[in-house]
């Protein structure tokens, strides 16, 4: 048996500060959105359209989204580990997480790179 | 060091019927409830992105979506998740940064959290769904 201790200073620190750097480029994204589309005030689908045409907009929710995937890879697996004891069942779990939101990730990209 | 606290047996109180849970502890669960929600609801989100950004026509189907009396309710609810998880996070965000974290002020801002999230939810529904 290997002893290995498993808690301490620095196990899982990158994973922490990715959740808060992530946090933080949603946040800002949250907030440039509800200016936007709050001075812009798109009623309709050419409007709308025109909002995520624009290569910044179109750039920063890109961004965001990818931040949403990977903040919520890392939340998702933590509610897996803390809930789900059989080790085989918590893994195939968290391979259906991984592998879903890798997917949204290329739908996020088609979605916006085809207007 | 680390062996020796996870030896040390501590009193554990796992009834989860029996616990009060303070303000800030009920937060914190609905952060957790609410994140959840959003993760299960992002291939939504995603059809209804891709749908208003796609054709005329699919934007008015994703119009029409909307606007119906029960994706207005689980839309409704879907902006107060969010808003839940964004005040709490930023509330968890300056906790890092050791602001709040006296038991007064911590409990004051659980309820600033609540107070704003709700606010935000029923300006935002208000303005986007009716």
């Amino acid at each position: 048996m290997v002893n290995r201790i498993l808690v301490g200073a620095h196990y899982g620190l990158k994973d922490w500060i990715i959740q808060r750097a992530t946090a933080i480029v949603m946040a800002v994204y949250t907030l440039l959105f509800l200016v936007v589309v709050g001075a812009v005030g798109p009623d309709s689908f050419e409007a709308w359209r025109a909002v995520f045409a624009n290569g910044f907009m179109k750039f920063a929710t890109f961004l965001f989204l990818v931040s949403v995937f990977y903040h919520a890879w890392i939340g998702i697996r933590d509610i897996w580990m803390d809930y789900v004891k059989p080790d085989g069942l918590r893994l195939l779990l968290m391979i259906a997480t991984a592998t879903v939101l890798v997917g949204y990730a290329g739908w996020a990209f088609q979605i916006l790179w085809r207007i | 060091m680390a062996e020796m606290a996870v030896k040390k047996r501590r009193p554990k109180n796992l009834d989860l019927p029996t616990i009060r849970l303070p303000l800030p502890g009920i937060l914190s669960i609905i952060h957790r409830i609410s994140g959840a929600a959003l993760f299960l609801l992002l291939p939504f989100l995603l059809w209804l992105l891709q749908s208003s950004l796609a054709s005329p026509e699919s934007y008015a189907g994703a119009r029409a979506v909307v606007s119906h009396p029960l994706a207005k309710i689980v839309l409704l609810g879907l902006i107060w998740f969010y808003m839940h998880h964004f005040c709490a996070g930023i509330r968890y965000l300056l906790l890092d940064l050791h602001k709040g974290i006296e038991l007064e002020a911590a409990r004051l801002s659980s309820k600033i959290v609540f107070a704003v999230s709700i606010a935000l939810t029923l300006i935002i529904g208000a303005k986007v769904l009716w």
